[in-house]
């Protein structure tokens, strides 16, 4: 796995831009003085203003989030609203401000010698495998993307050449993208290494299919997070070594060490 | 903004609150920068118990208005594995080392209590009495006589500062200061989180995996302010005062209220480096300000 360290605390970083993509919005950070991320790490993300107040005078906690893009000292991000810390982050315009801490976490690491990688998202989860789309060579790297429906499928256009999936059958095929994952696996099983994110039930559909069909996989998780650098050890999940913390020991873990990637209390 | 706390010189009154922080892992994130500018002048470890835990099953955390609650569950690597693997880290702290411990009984406080007691790397010990006593079903720090108990046990076993760090869930935290003061304690320390409860808005179950927990985060302050408060009436000992701080100001209001050092917690959460800002804040109101 790969790691950037972080400059310790918190530092501001002014808003870009705001783009909207269908029912996702991309926030653009200006991070001038921050190291390049690994691809698969993560930030904690702040609003400088107006971070709490919202839906139950939430939020209090930052929130994290893979890195979509890191280019030339800008960062950007993937938000979609889901509660009041989304909510706030997807005001934000161009002149308002965000409190970062990060890159965090390990990233992912290379593919194992032989195998080609293969990278399968869903909803939001999409991010981390933009930007190492992008680090492994856009053209030549398989994507196998899933959304609910047309509105999520515009996300799609953040990667390179994707093969799309919908729940509704609006875009694409009509499905769950983990068939689309399952053709793959039954023509080439021995040939690739599978890196994945998205939602829950998704990952731990990949986690089966690839330990049925004896593939390496890397699964970035998510889990509730206070802090995103060990001090809290509130999102543990469950492995072969016990609970890890995924902000220090993940968020990118081998599917192999998992039991389960149906983590307590994720999507929240 | 030097202080003297229980014959420890410390470069200034703010430290960390005990589980709120893992210089280790922090270490991994953050490199050496973390030890340039280390955000406390002392550093108070993880609870330490005899046994290794795993800690409750997640989810451990729920966010709350200006705060969260946590159950975490006191996960470590036990006493023979702190002392492998963490001690010798921590040791090479540009701060002092403060050790906190726990045990279900009476016995296992004294084991831990006497396998740091003479460790040159440990500046003091902090005793979590937030735990029932497998013994006698009572949450030890909940009950004077129980505190008055556990420390006449462990005081002769160390002649390093013992401090001990009281509940805000028991009925009279100033009396069982006094029980802990009377029992040769050097320092109270105070609150500890509150309990508190959340739902699953989808189920209406508990929402943590440990059904209960914690309470921290500016949600607490003013019970923690009104805590260290009584407690300074009753006790001449120090009082390491925490609870919800955030800002230089929070921590002039704790020691205004009695507390010879205060402790950032939840705040490092949301900035890691909240320690810092919380000391020249601290360190400009005290430059303007006749305390």
């Amino acid at each position: 796995m790969t790691r950037t360290t972080a400059p310790f605390g918190r530092r501001a970083a002014p808003v870009t831009a705001r783009e909207e993509h269908g029912a996702y919005v991309v926030i653009r950070c200006r991070d001038a003085e921050g190291p390049s991320p690994a691809p698969g790490q993560f930030y904690m993300l702040t609003a400088s203003e107006r971070w709490g107040g919202g839906q139950g005078e939430r939020p209090f906690l930052p929130r994290a989030f893979s890195v979509l893009r890191a280019h030339a000292g800008e960062l950007q991000f993937l938000i979609e609203v889901v509660g009041p810390g989304t909510n706030r982050l997807c005001e934000l315009h161009s002149g308002d401000e965000l409190l970062l801490v990060g890159p965090l976490g390990n990233g992912f690491a290379p593919p194992r010698e032989g195998r080609a990688p293969l990278l399968v998202g869903g909803g939001v989860g999409i991010a981390p495998l933009a930007i190492w789309q992008d680090a492994l060579g856009s053209e030549a790297t398989t994507a196998l993307l899933g959304f609910r429906d047309e509105a999520h499928a515009h996300g799609a256009s953040l990667l390179t050449n994707p093969t799309v999936a919908t729940d509704d059958g609006s875009v694409g095929h009509h499905g769950l993208v983990t068939a689309l994952l399952e053709d793959e696996l039954d023509d080439r099983a021995d040939e690739v290494e599978v890196y994945a994110c998205g939602p829950p039930p998704m990952l731990e559909a990949v986690r089966a299919m690839c330990t049925d069909h004896q593939v390496p996989a890397q699964l970035a998780l998510e889990s509730g997070m206070a802090c995103g650098f060990g001090a809290c050890f509130g999102c543990v999940v469950p492995t072969q070594d016990g609970y890890v913390r995924l902000c220090v020991d993940g968020p990118v873990l081998e599917a192999s060490k998992l039991e389960s990637a149906l983590v307590a209390g994720a999507g929240h | 903004m030097t202080v003297s706390f229980c014959g420890i010189e410390l470069e200034h009154p703010i430290i960390n609150a005990s589980g709120t922080f893992d210089a280790l892992a922090a270490h991994r994130a953050f490199g050496d920068e973390l030890l340039e500018r280390f955000p406390f002048a002392a550093f108070v470890s993880k609870t330490v118990t005899v046994a290794p835990r795993q800690g409750n099953p997640p989810p451990r955390l729920w966010e709350v208005a200006g705060g969260l609650i946590n159950s975490i569950g006191l996960p470590n690597k036990g006493l023979s594995g702190y002392l492998e693997h963490d001690l010798p880290f921590l040791a090479d702290l540009p701060v002092p080392l403060i050790v906190n411990v726990m045990g279900f009984s009476r016995d296992e406080v004294a084991e831990l209590v006497e396998a740091f007691g003479d460790r040159p790397e440990v500046s003091a010990l902090e005793l979590n009495v937030s735990c029932p006593n497998v013994e006698t079903g009572l949450i030890m720090g909940a009950d004077p006589a129980e505190t008055a108990r556990l420390v006449n046990r462990v005081r002769p076993l160390t002649g390093k500062p013992l401090i001990v760090k009281l509940t805000p869930n028991a009925s009279n935290p100033p009396s069982v200061a006094t029980a802990a003061q009377d029992a040769g304690a050097d320092a109270v320390s105070l609150i500890n989180t509150v309990r508190g409860m959340a739902l699953d808005p989808r189920t209406g179950a508990p929402w943590l995996g440990g059904v209960t927990g914690g309470t921290s985060g500016p949600a607490v302050r003013a019970i923690a302010l009104a805590q260290v408060h009584s407690v300074a009436q009753a006790v001449e000992i120090p009082i390491v005062g925490m609870g919800g701080v955030q800002s230089g100001r929070d921590a002039l209001d704790l020691m205004r209220a009695g507390a010879s050092l205060v402790a950032v917690g939840t705040e490092s959460f949301r900035d890691p480096a909240a320690g810092l800002r919380v000391t020249s804040e601290l360190s400009e109101l005290l430059a303007n300000t006749a305390v």
